[in-house]
């Protein structure tokens, strides 16, 4: 259950929109950032702030790169394989972080602070090879800076997950 | 080098409201609500040959002009920043560092297309983008900029934004207005066009937000002031390029519409990094097919790299040297594409991975003349496919076997990838 000025906060949202479906992606990041990825629950809940079938809210869930339907780490690191990445270098990073994380890509560590997702471009084209965790993007990343980023978002007190 | 874009950049940080204000800006939406009428605001985008900036090139006064006058019902704006063409990271740094050109331009369409509600749909990951952006719209409709009875003109305008969630089909002007209405976003079938038929079933313009941008300078400056901007005698405007890929200086910057290709590389990119040697780029983004050196000298505008076999599209330009497979490159980019692919459509969702996996094929050294014959196939039967994203894949695969067969060859007689 989400708490109770998170729905009313929703509600609103949902109430100030042209129609009420428009407010679909806004109302499954939100429940997103409290639950760590979109569970059951929270499809569930969406569809009761959509006033849409459960069926429905699924059905645009699983079309975003970013909306998680399973479990997922603390921390998403998206590493870019789009092409500009792919030129600089980004494929060998993903493969590296991989190792250094002791996962497979697509993997969460077994501590749960980190899972590990190739994505499509970040539009950081000029600082290639790019990676994003929550909302920062980092640029011209090498295995010995992705270290380093990695221990200073494992130090910030919350995890930043989703933006608005 | 005037820049009407950049002009009100400040060196690592965003533009005020109060400094955009004090430089001029606002100017042209005070001239635009005031000296002129609707119809005259869109005569000038007509005039001054202002031409998409997203990727297709479609002159945006034309565009307008499709709207039905006089339909009942309310009209939509939407700007289109969902900016995931791989090599493009333009509109980002333009709304990194001022948000305020964008909703002044949409303030001025709105008027001239009979507006009252403009969506901006922005992408996820540009997040300090849309955060200057929610920062703007509300300091400009506190300063009476946006929203009821602008500058005390009659004219009233909102103006939302809408963050997405990642996903390139997104871009596409029929799938952008299913998102934003919170349907599946699969592309729409046209006709009906977005202009008589298009968000919740109004008539609807889909504008590139670079493009929108450049309104407030066409009005505030003039069309004729416009249109001298460009270097070809044909073209009109400045343009966001974008360089990637091993360039020295890699960056986004506002250079004439026409400017050769190898003067954008040697000029603002510097040349090529340290020990490489220029092989081959993406003119304008993912989907164009590549050029060589033998286009060194091509004008960087629509009509010229078109005539030379590719398209301008965004104006992002990946440089590949010397030590890039050009298989492997176009591979990256065609797995793209088969991952992006909605799913909508048969020949896009079965067939971009079936090219793709004839360039692995290749690319392993497994490869045979029977292979290139049917990635010939597919170039062709790719364009029946419901939206642009599967033509649009096929691009750089076309480019590949106009500029690399030799390349190709090598693959299939050595048995092995020659560059790695």
């Amino acid at each position: 259950m989400i708490p109770e000025h998170l729905q009313t906060e929703l509600k609103l949202y949902v109430a100030a929109a042209v129609t009420p479906r428009e407010a679909a992606v806004h109302v499954m990041k939100e429940l997103q950032r409290h639950y760590g990825w979109l569970t059951d629950e929270a499809v569930t809940e969406a569809a009761e702030l959509l006033g849409l079938s459960p069926l429905q809210v699924e059905e645009l869930a699983t079309f975003y790169e970013m909306i998680y339907r399973r479990p997922v780490g603390r921390r998403v690191v998206h590493v870019c394989d789009s092409i500009s990445c792919w030129a600089m270098g980004g494929e060998s990073l993903l493969q590296q972080l991989a190792a250094r994380l002791g996962i497979a890509v697509g993997g969460t560590t077994g501590d749960d602070n980190f899972t590990l997702l190739p994505c499509c471009c970040l539009g950081n084209c000029g600082e290639a090879p790019t990676m994003m965790i929550g909302d920062n993007i980092y640029g011209r990343v090498t295995l010995e800076s992705a270290e380093e980023i990695l221990r200073r978002e494992l130090a910030a007190d919350a995890p930043q997950r989703f933006g608005g | 080098m005037e820049q009407p874009l950049f002009q009100y950049n400040k060196p690592g940080r965003c533009v005020t409201f109060e400094e955009y204000r004090a430089e001029g800006g606002f100017g042209a939406l005070a001239k635009g609500l005031m000296e002129l009428t609707p119809d005259q605001v869109q005569q000038a985008v007509i005039d001054s040959g202002l031409r998409g900036r997203g990727g297709a090139g479609f002159p945006t006064g034309k565009k307008w002009s499709f709207v039905p006058r006089n339909l009942p019902g309310p009209r939509w704006l939407i700007c289109n920043c969902d900016e995931m063409e791989p090599g493009t990271f333009k509109d980002r740094l333009l709304l990194e560092a001022n948000p305020y050109s964008l909703l002044e331009g949409l303030a001025l369409a709105s008027y001239a297309l009979g507006v009252a509600h403009a969506f901006i749909f922005i992408r996820r990951g540009y997040e300090r983008a849309a955060a200057n952006l929610r920062r703007g719209i509300a300091e400009c409709r506190s300063a009476g900029l946006i929203g009821e009875n602008i500058l005390g003109s009659g004219f009233s305008c909102a103006i939302d934004l809408h963050v997405s969630a990642g996903r390139y089909i997104c871009g596409e002007e029929t799938a952008l207005m299913n998102a934003l209405e919170g349907v599946r976003a699969n592309p729409r079938a046209k006709p009906p066009f977005p202009a008589v038929k298009g968000l919740w079933g109004g008539p609807t313009v889909v504008n590139n937000a670079e493009t929108i941008a450049n309104i407030p300078g066409i009005i505030g400056k003039g069309p004729v002031w416009f249109k001298g901007l460009a270097r070809t005698p044909e073209g009109a405007g400045m343009k966001l390029f974008c360089l990637s890929g091993h360039v020295a200086k890699t960056g986004c910057f506002e250079l004439p519409l026409g400017m050769p290709l190898g003067e954008i590389i040697e000029g603002p990119g510097g040349g090529m990094r340290p020990g490489s040697r220029f092989k081959a780029c993406l003119p304008g983004g993912a989907s164009t097919p590549c050029f060589t050196a033998e286009h060194w000298q091509i004008p960087m505008d629509y009509d010229p790299v078109a005539k030379a076999g590719s398209r301008l599209g965004t104006g992002g330009i990946v440089v590949f040297d010397h030590t890039t497979c050009m298989v492997a490159a176009t591979l990256n980019l065609t797995r793209f594409y088969a991952r992006e692919s909605c799913g909508w459509c048969t020949p896009c969702r079965e067939g971009i991975p079936y090219v793709n996996h004839v360039l692995e094929t290749i690319e392993a050294g497994r490869g045979s003349e029977e292979h290139i014959a049917i990635l010939r196939d597919h170039i062709k039967m790719l364009n029946n496919a419901f939206c642009a994203l599967a033509p649009g894949a096929m691009g750089p695969v076309d480019g590949l076997l106009r500029h690399f067969m030799d390349e190709v060859q090598d693959h299939i007689v050595k048995r092995r990838c020659p560059l790695r």
